[in-house]
């Protein structure tokens, strides 16, 4: 039997990694992720885990000790945000294209300048052409939830790739929730006893892993790589369909609130859709025609099904919690805007810049892009790239 | 030559054939990857100064000094790069070192 218990966001990525039970976590603590291997060395220390924990010194260290530890054949788990991030850029790229699943638990947090420690995610946006998987949750229940279902989407042989669980920062890795856990054994079948890696350094039949690969083969190679990541949209839906049967929770490329007539929509990531989904109930009880899509899975990017989405709406603003600085928009608005190319054409298209550096987003700032929409319908008038909740 | 690889990969092998992230799967596939293009000089070997003391095999870095029997038989020059090592050893002036033409 599930249990209801409540937890802040970091708390129950860390309760959840201890009832996956992983062969090494190796981190280096990093403010608002600090509690997630701070809670789980508690557990290693308890004897409650029989995890091999390595404190390593840095960020950087912590990446490539996982690495070599997934190259073993373990099955590897760590935690970071903003700078700690940035600090594995390097081999970030090397564990996905070293094809060493494992799961990084991102807390979002604003990259510097100006030093900030709140929320936003210019962190893992500024990490999305590394070749890792991202999936991005709402709450501490779906950074629960993308946890379990991480480890088999990484692990699945037709994908074997790196998977990062991104929760915002302090909004959802500190605030308490009510959320609902698995049994352990439950986990246990879920994720499997163990990994079972299809190549390893050590074991029955060792490889040789990481080799320089002059251009003869490199370009194979990416491309292999690039296949992975398609690959992994057929996994996703498929891990999360058995997940749905053991928690009834459903979980898809994205979430669609009200989306079903919906004239004027809102395409967001993570905690502020909780705060958006309350200005669209707010705008329906008015008879307004509003919806909400809340992405999920950012890479692989479900181009075709976010166009799909988007097919009947009038106008879109999609809200970007960092900006990309090409001075026309943030990631989240040019991959779905590119997405809708061919496939959705003719719509109004916005992008809102929001609550960057842990800004409040508020439900005024929902309803001021709503009601920006509206005006953009009636006119024809509008702004594509915007900045909102700035003090003017 | 051990040519019964489990996954031999060549200048032809396809994304399709090659391995994720270039696994290496048999041990001693250096052998397929031909070196000898690297070369800039070459050793000349003259027989009838050699005393097959094999000194040379002893210190040849790429496996390149062919012996047969117990004595000296040639070079590999499909592996061979031309590092020269073996030509400075020899004590018989058996082994020149000349420029790759």
């Amino acid at each position: 039997m599930a249990k209801r218990v409540s937890l802040s966001g970091n708390e129950a990525v860390a309760f959840g990694m201890k009832q996956i039970n992983p062969d090494v976590v190796a981190a280096f603590p990093i403010t608002p992720s600090t509690e997630v291997p701070q809670y789980f060395s508690q557990f290693v220390a308890n004897g409650e885990v029989t995890t091999e924990f390595v404190p390593v010194e840095s960020e950087h260290s912590a990446m490539s000790a996982c690495i070599g530890a997934a190259a073993a054949g373990g099955r590897v788990m760590t935690a970071t945000a903003s700078a700690g991030l940035a600090l594995m850029w390097e081999v970030l790229y090397v564990a996905a294209s070293m094809r060493t699943p494992m799961v990084l638990a991102v807390t979002n947090r604003a990259l510097s300048g100006p030093i900030n420690i709140h929320n936003d995610h210019s962190d893992s946006m500024g990490a999305r052409d590394s070749g890792w998987i991202q999936l991005y949750g709402e709450n501490a229940q779906e950074a629960y939830d993308n946890l379990m279902q991480a480890v088999r989407i990484g692990e699945h042989p037709d994908v074997q790739l790196p998977v990062m669980v991104c929760y915002d920062g302090f909004i959802t890795s500190h605030a308490v929730e009510n959320l609902e856990m698995l049994d352990d054994a439950d986990v246990k079948a879920f994720v499997g006893e163990e990994r079972k890696a299809p190549f390893a350094l050590i074991g029955q039949e060792p490889v040789s892993m990481g080799p320089l690969d002059l251009p003869n083969h490199y370009f194979e190679h990416k491309r292999l790589q690039a296949e992975a990541m398609k690959n992994a949209k057929k996994v996703i839906l498929e891990v999360a369909a058995e997940y749905e049967k053991l928690t009834g929770r459903k979980y898809g490329f994205f979430e669609e609130y009200k989306m079903e007539d919906a004239e004027a929509a809102i395409v967001l990531i993570n905690s502020s859709a909780g705060t958006a989904k309350t200005v669209v109930d707010a705008l329906r009880a008015q008879g307004k025609k509003v919806g909400l899509i809340k992405v999920r899975v950012f890479r692989p990017f479900p181009v075709e099904e976010i166009a799909e989405a988007l097919k009947n709406v009038k106008a879109v603003a999609i809200m970007d919690k960092v900006d990309g600085f090409n001075a026309a928009g943030g990631p989240l608005f040019n991959e779905v805007v590119s997405a809708m190319y061919g496939k959705a054409d003719g719509k109004i298209v916005q992008n809102y810049i929001y609550g960057l550096g842990g800004r409040d987003v508020t439900t005024y700032n929902f309803e001021e892009v709503y009601s920006n929409l509206f005006n953009a319908i009636e006119t024809g008038k509008y702004e594509v790239y915007n900045y909102i909740g700035v003090r003017e | 030559m051990n040519k019964e690889r489990k996954v031999n990969i060549t200048n032809e092998t396809t994304w399709k054939e090659t391995t994720p992230g270039g696994v290496i799967v048999d041990a001693g596939n250096a052998e397929d990857f031909k070196t000898g293009d690297w070369r800039a000089m070459r050793p000349v070997w003259y027989e009838d100064k050699c005393k097959h003391c094999l000194l040379c095999w002893v210190v040849c870095p790429d496996n390149s000094i062919k012996v047969e029997g117990g004595k000296l038989v040639g070079f590999d020059f499909d592996h061979c790069k031309g590092c020269g090592v073996c030509t400075k050893q020899c004590k018989f002036g058996a082994l020149d070192f000349v420029p790759e033409e």
